[in-house]
This record gives structure tokens, C-alpha cells and sequence, in this order.
């Protein structure tokens, strides 16, 4: 296989952090990618769950919007988006959130509300969506993001989700039980959190990637683990799946 | 008691200036042939809710017919931002803005809170949020049995609810099916409704006892409209334009190219317009 990119990579170093008995909240764009990717590779089984109400959803194309047809059509179940935030999400059914973000910080808090002030935005996002309690409700939190400066930035503008907060012990202090950001792809690396500062720290690089890259691509002084290790390269399967799928889906969304 | 009527005088009927609206729809079932009769009746100073307001709410937006927005996702779903929402948000164009910005969950439980007749609702969320810091309406309660903390937000009742559905039946009776969003809440919890729906069947026919039925003693007007909701999508009728979704982009992103788009296919059009789109695909 020649010509991998590395957004080829980033995908796909996202999907292998899903298992196949995970209950998946699948965020629209790069989560929503990866998650499917997993479901056509490794993990058949996977229940990918959308906020429009679909559970168990196996679209044969990635979604345009978070509540296209096709969703609805191949899912176990619909229900009413009261009871998917009550039910399913604050009930504790889901195991991991995928989520992206504009705006992520060394501890994995996320904004996707505005750049600048709040009261007077320089950049008006659409805002947090289901991310605020998915952050605090699922299991575990993964986060797929491309990097970047503009994007991995050293304070946020607006905290619109949580990730470790300030540090240790933020999220237990705010009554949250659950884990948090466990899992950072982006196009260059994997960041796991430190366990002790609960800071991002590059665990392995991409085939390619230098750590200087990365460094340049990051607005905070960036910590890397004890041993870096290189990102194991997509898989013959693994790119195919990959790449019929994004084909399919270009066909699909050109034709509507 | 519902009554099956045209859509000028179902709207002309039921909204006033400055009322509370509310025209849901998640993705699915928009109530776009409903939202330019609003915008041609030239109601002023509305309050909007949705969770996930895009283009008939860009387009009310763009056309200062909107005084506040209660909203939880402010995106063009897919392609991107709200551009004549973020005009009005970063320049106040045509006009300022007021906003209350929730999650998600804060605006699905408070549709649900309205519908149930409380003045709250309680929920586990924004746990560590920005919001809590600049919505005055996101507040915390107690609870009286184990002591943890949760948050709060005021119940969402409209001054009136409007909807897109499938089919009425010739009783007015009102049937959507689908993803489903949290259209049963929103009418529930409104004072009034107006439902446009694909098309008014004789009855419903062999449909799962579950299916959502609205009673039409719940309803206000039921108006038909065939391909009422385009460029979103009718569950059974037609599929997502999302080429359209695309074009928005294009044409909300300059306000001279927008207004003349409004005039044209808006301020000088009618509800009759949107019967081409249900021949358009399969139905999916």
C-alpha cells in the first residue's frame, strides 16, 4: 500500500481504540469516521449511537448531518432525543464518547462555543451540542483532532466541555465519576494523559512524524512520554475499508 | 381541535409578535414551507427555540424578524457555521442578538418539562461548563433524598409549536415517524400548534401501536404541504437535500446575495413551491 496520509493514519489509529463490546457516542466529522471505520474492520459489533435518536446505527456511508435517513433506517432502535439524553446518556449506558473540538487544551477541555469573548465573539462556533454531558456522562472520552496551533492552544477561549479540568482531581471535586479524555489522535500522534499531571503526552509518533512537528504544531510546552514509540501503520485492510468507505460516500453525497 | 386549513391562515392564526416559537425538528421533518410563511407575514420581536436551529432560523435571523434565541447547536449541520446567526451574533446585523445558550440535554429535558406541566427541570449536567457562567438560567438544586447536586433550567413552553409530520388523517389526527427529535414535547408544552404534514390520508392503516400520534385535540391547525420540509428530509417521502445544505453555505455567506435569495424564493414565493422537491428521489 503507497501514498498513506497521514489523515489516512490519524483515522485509523482512532478506530483501533474502539473494542468491539464498546457502546459508542459518535460525534459528526472525524469521530464519526473512525467510529465506522471500526465497526467495517475490527469491530463488528460495536453499537454506534447518534444524538438524533439511533441506536445501534450501521449506515453504509458517513452521515452528511448527525440525523440523515440512513442512520434511522439501519438502527436497532429510535428514540425521542429527550430520551436519548436522559435514558441512555445520564443513565450511564454509554461506554466511550468520541468527540473533536476547535479548541482543545493540555487537559483535554474542549471548546467548540466562540473565539474571543463570549459577549463579544471574534468567532461565533455553534456551540457545545450534547458534548457538555457527554463529557461527564460516558464512561471514557476519545478525542480525534487534526494538529495544529490555532487548535491545540495553551488557554481556551470559552470552556465549553470538560476534560481534566485543571488537573488531578478537578473532576472528582465537580461530583464526575467517570474518566474523562483517555485517548488524543490527531494527524501527527497519540497523546495519552499523564497519569500523576493528568496532561496530554505524546506516546507514539506516526511513521514519519518528527517530535520537533509536533512540538511546532502545539501551543503548550508539550510533554512527551518516557518512551515514544512509532504509530503502527495502517493495515492492507484497514486502508481499504477506509477508502471504499470515503469513496461511497462522496458517490452518495454528489448524487443526493 | 385541530382544523385542516391553509397555511396563511393556520400561521395568521397562531403567532403574534413577540411570541415565543418554536419550530423543531432534528435533522429530520423541518418545518420549512411553515417558517417563510412566518418570515412573509412580517412578525416582529419573535423569541426562537431549537436545539439545533439552521437555515429557516439563519433565515428568520437574517431577516430581523428575531429578538432572542434559546438554542443548544447554532450549526449548519455537516458543512459548517450559521453564517447570518453569526453576523447577527458578531456585528448585529440587521440587528443585536440576545441569546440564552444551553447543551443538548438542558434543552431535551426542558421541552420535556414543559410538556409535563413543571416549571423546571432537573437533570446531571454541565458539570464543569462555561455555560453555567454566562446563562443566568442554568441553575443547581438539591436533592432532598441523597444531597447531590444537579442542575436546573426553567421549563420551555411556547406561545406556539410548529411542526412538520408525515401524514393527518382526515380527523386531524397527526402521525410522525423517524427520528423523531422532540417534536411530541415541544407541541405538548406549547400553548398552541400548527402541524404541516406530507399528505391527509383517509386513515392510518396498519401502523405499529407505537407509532407517535399526536390526538388532534392537541393541535391547533394541520395544514398540507407536500414537501414541506425540504432541503431537510420526510422519513418515507423524500430524502435529505444535501446538496442545498451545501449552497447555503454560499448564498447566507454574503447578506446582499442572501436578501436577494429571500426575495426570490421566499418573500415572492408560497407554500405550493415545495411540491417539486417530494418527485425529485426515492423516497428514503
Amino acid at each position: 500500500m503507497t501514498d498513506i496520509t497521514l489523515a489516512e493514519i490519524m483515522t485509523v489509529t482512532a478506530a483501533r481504540a474502539l473494542k468491539n463490546t464498546d457502546v459508542c457516542f459518535v460525534g459528526i466529522g472525524l469521530p464519526s469516521e473512525a467510529c465506522n471505520l471500526a465497526r467495517l474492520t475490527h469491530a463488528p459489533e460495536i453499537t454506534l449511537i447518534y444524538e438524533s435518536g439511533t441506536i445501534g446505527t450501521k449506515p453504509n456511508v458517513l452521515p452528511l448531518s448527525i440525523g440523515d435517513g440512513e442512520l434511522c433506517e439501519t438502527a436497532v432502535a429510535n428514540v425521542s432525543v429527550p430520551e436519548m439524553f436522559r435514558y441512555w446518556l445520564q443513565g450511564g449506558r454509554i461506554t466511550v464518547g468520541f468527540l473533536s473540538a476547535a479548541q482543545l487544551d493540555r487537559f483535554g477541555n474542549i471548546n467548540t462555543t466562540v473565539i474571543g469573548d463570549y459577549h463579544n465573539p471574534k468567532t461565533r462556533l455553534p456551540g457545545g451540542g450534547g458534548a457538555p454531558e457527554i463529557a461527564t456522562s460516558c464512561g471514557e472520552i476519545f478525542i480525534t483532532l487534526k494538529h495544529s496551533k490555532r487548535a491545540f492552544v495553551d488557554q481556551l477561549d470559552f470552556f465549553t466541555s470538560i476534560g481534566h479540568g485543571d488537573g488531578p482531581g478537578h473532576r472528582g471535586r465537580l461530583g464526575i465519576t467517570t474518566k474523562g479524555p483517555t485517548r488524543l489522535v490527531t494527524d501527527l500522534c497519540v497523546m495519552l494523559p499523564n497519569p500523576d499531571s493528568c496532561e496530554f503526552e505524546v506516546v507514539s509518533l506516526h511513521p514519519g512524524v518528527t517530535r520537533e512537528q509536533v512540538i511546532e504544531a502545539t501551543g503548550w510546552p508539550l510533554a512527551f512520554a518516557r518512551n515514544v514509540s512509532e504509530t503502527a501503520a495502517p493495515t492492507a485492510i484497514e486502508l481499504d475499508a477506509l477508502r471504499d468507505l470515503k469513496q461511497r460516500t462522496t458517490e452518495a453525497h454528489a448524487a443526493a | 381541535m385541530a382544523k385542516i386549513m391553509e397555511l396563511a391562515t393556520a400561521i395568521r392564526e397562531n403567532v403574534n409578535d413577540g411570541d415565543l416559537l418554536v419550530m423543531e425538528g432534528f435533522t429530520h421533518l423541518i418545518p420549512h414551507a411553515a417558517a417563510h410563511e412566518v418570515i412573509r407575514q412580517g412578525y416582529k420581536d419573535l423569541t426562537l427555540s431549537r436545539m439545533t436551529p439552521d437555515l429557516i432560523y439563519d433565515q428568520l435571523i437574517g431577516m430581523g424578524r428575531v429578538k432572542k434565541l434559546i438554542f443548544s447547536y447554532a450549526g449548519n449541520p455537516g458543512v459548517g457555521l450559521l453564517l447570518r446567526f453569526r453576523d447577527a451574533v458578531e456585528n448585529q446585523w440587521p440587528r443585536a442578538l440576545e441569546i440564552e445558550e444551553h447543551s443538548h440535554a438542558a434543552m431535551a429535558n426542558a421541552y420535556e418539562a414543559g410538556a409535563a406541566g413543571l416549571p423546571c427541570a432537573v437533570f446531571r449536567g454541565y458539570r464543569g461548563a462555561g455555560l453555567t457562567e454566562v446563562n443566568p438560567n442554568i441553575k443547581s438544586i438539591e436533592c432532598p433524598f441523597t444531597g447531590e447536586k444537579l442542575a436546573a433550567v426553567p421549563a420551555l413552553n411556547a406561545d406556539v409549536a410548529i411542526i412538520h409530520a408525515q401524514r393527518a388523517n382526515k380527523n386531524g389526527d397527526v402521525l410522525l415517524e423517524g427520528i423523531i427529535g422532540v417534536q411530541k414535547e415541544a407541541v405538548l408544552g406549547a400553548k398552541r400548534a400548527v402541524v404541516t404534514v406530507e399528505e391527509i390520508v383517509d386513515d392510518f392503516g396498519d401502523i405499529s401501536p407505537n407509532a407517535v400520534v399526536l390526538p388532534r385535540w392537541t393541535i391547533n391547525a394541520v395544514v398540507v404541504i407536500a414537501g414541506g420540509a425540504h432541503p431537510s428530509y420526510a422519513h418515507g417521502y423524500y430524502s435529505r437535500d444535501n446538496g442545498f445544505y451545501k449552497d447555503w453555505d454560499q448564498i447566507s455567506r454574503d447578506r446582499d446575495v442572501f436578501l436577494e435569495w429571500m426575495d426570490e424564493n421566499v418573500m415572492k414565493s408560497g407554500p405550493q413551491a415545495f411540491e417539486v422537491h417530494v418527485k425529485k428521489g426515492p423516497a428514503k
